[in-house]
């Protein structure tokens, strides 16, 4: 009798525990979903093939975000063409060939820290080197360096693990049958952390995609008349063109603003998307 | 005629794990030679390091001498890609390369600068035939090399280390992951590889030691405590350790 009771209580306990667990699960989940919904509920009346493809007019209150959308595709496509070559021939280097000595872990500490330093402080520091000292003024390059800096210890340490998750058996292997070390990476290691590494990257530029601080004083402008012409010119961009809309202009249509907000959101969750679909393809393909 | 002349090898891990001590040892060439003896015993360390495998092993130290062809390979000079295409290896878990069939059993003739396509495809082929596997995958050998069964992979391992046409093939217990059946076939195997071949195995217990040696040496505890040939070590071992461990006294 005592043990029946004893053992209804572990029950009973456990099925508490099981729905505590279940709605704090639920709880995180729901902010995000409500932002979505809001947003997208707020935003898609302004949607239209003009808002997408017009040029802002009437000081923004009207017209659409062209040079904004593709302000953002040149600065992602600049960060990219920086931060993805640094960053994956870093992380080979940390997960092949780098010894464990005090140098590389300075070099990862490095690298951890960097992934935390405030937006800002990138930003100040692009202003400082590439805008001021470089003189490359306010422009798409600046701001782009300024945006592969912060996105490459994201792309470094993601290609690293995406290395490092490569079983040692077959590095082990490969040696054995006469093959050098860069020979290993090329043909083994290196397409069997493709997905791991593409998934980093996706994922890093899309951070870079979505930053306001970064590009505030690096190459973001308030307005331009024409889309940019050289990657020395400024440009517009989706997160600066957000904060200039809700914040400088009196008389904004709250429409305008939804809009686009959606836009950048659609841009980077559909990034997300990608890498989400690379990885679990991937996941799937795999044999070991 | 002998193969490798091993002259007073001594080899510690970095964590003081598994070792060797002193270890002086002839090995016939084209005979079966077994490395036996309780796990951690050091033979797993003796195989790596002739074919300098243990390069990717945290080492702490290497003392001797392993004169393959007159050249001691331990000195750091010498080509380590050539010896290993020289002396090649099978695990005891078999490691498909996550590869095909073909690519698999190829990856060491085109690691080796090999690109001409038709003396691949020969190669590959007279591989898996000594590996007596050409029979069940010559339909698939653009399949993953992960979808044949845990004895054909093996045979794939094996392959891919023929392909090289080595002289020397070491084996570190090559059926530990295999049912008996294809125990014996491997077994087999050897018997008609080493009529072309010197081969070094590691076997994963005394029976299959006793049933393939030619020359066997009894390792214990990073030493070699007795070297001769098969029938003497397992009939009429000198040692008393040796001949305790063959009885199955301990182990």
């Amino acid at each position: 009798m005592m043990k029946a009771t004893g053992l209804n209580r572990a029950k009973i306990a456990q099925t508490v525990g099981f729905n505590l667990l279940r709605l704090v699960t639920v709880i995180t989940v729901i902010p995000i979903i409500g932002l979505v919904a809001y947003i997208v509920i707020s935003g898609a009346p302004a949607i239209s093939w003009e808002f997408i493809s017009s040029a802002p007019s009437n000081g923004m209150r009207e017209g659409g975000i062209l040079p904004a959308i593709v302000g953002t595709l040149y600065l992602t496509l600049g960060t990219a063409i920086f931060s993805v070559p640094i960053g994956v021939l870093a992380g080979i280097y940390l997960a092949e060939y780098a010894e464990e000595n005090i140098l590389t872990r300075i070099i990862r500490i490095a690298i951890i820290n960097l992934a935390g330093i405030p937006s800002v402080v990138y930003g100040l520091f692009g202003l400082g080197l590439f805008v001021l000292f470089l003189k490359l003024g306010t422009s798409i390059l600046a701001a782009s360096l300024t945006l592969s800096i912060m996105t490459l210890p994201v792309i470094i340490s993601t290609t690293e693990e995406a290395l490092r998750s490569v079983p040692n058996s077959f590095r082990v292997v490969s040696t054995s049958l006469g093959a050098t070390r860069w020979q290993t990476v090329r043909r083994i290691t290196l397409p069997q952390a493709l997905p791991g590494i593409i998934t980093g990257i996706i994922l890093g530029l899309e951070r870079a995609a979505g930053e306001t601080a970064p590009i505030l004083f690096t190459g973001a402008t308030f307005f331009l008349p024409q889309l940019p012409q050289s990657p020395l010119d400024a440009t517009m961009a989706l997160p600066y063109h957000i904060f200039v809309i809700s914040t400088q202009i009196p008389g904004m249509p709250i429409q305008i603003q939804y809009g686009t907000v959606l836009v950048l959101l659609v841009f980077v969750l559909g990034m997300n998307l990608i890498a989400t679909l690379i990885r679990s393809r991937a996941r799937a393909k795999r044999q070991w | 005629m002998k193969e490798i002349l091993v002259r007073n090898l001594s080899v510690r891990y970095s964590d003081d794990n598994e070792s060797l001590k002193n270890i002086s040892l002839e090995i016939e060439s084209r005979a079966i030679t077994v490395l036996f003896g309780p796990a951690g015993g050091g033979k797993s360390t003796f195989l790596r390091t002739l074919n300098r495998l243990n390069d990717l092993a945290d080492l702490k130290e290497m003392k001797g001498e392993v004169l393959f062809h007159n050249h001691n390979i331990l000195v750091p000079d010498i080509d380590v890609i050539d010896l290993r295409r020289k002396i090649g290896m099978v695990f005891s878990r078999p490691v498909p390369l996550p590869l095909s069939i073909f690519d698999n059993v190829a990856y060491g003739l085109v690691m080796a600068g090999e690109h001409d396509k038709e003396k691949l495809t020969h190669l590959v082929e007279k591989a898996l035939k000594q590996a007596f596997l050409w029979d069940e995958v010559n339909d698939r050998l653009k399949d993953s090399a992960y979808s044949l069964s845990g004895g054909q992979q093996q045979r794939v391992c094996l392959a891919r280390v023929l392909a090289l046409e080595p002289e020397v093939i070491l084996l570190d217990e090559p059926t530990s992951a295999l049912d008996p059946i294809v125990t014996s076939y491997i077994e087999d195997m050897l018997r008609e590889l080493k009529k072309d071949y010197t081969i070094i195995i590691a076997p994963h217990n005394v029976q299959q030691a006793a049933r393939v040696a030619d020359y066997a040496a009894f390792f214990l505890m990073g030493e070699l405590i007795e070297y001769g040939s098969g029938i003497d070590l397992f009939q009429v071992p000198k040692d008393k350790r040796t001949s305790d461990y063959v009885t199955g006294r301990f182990g």
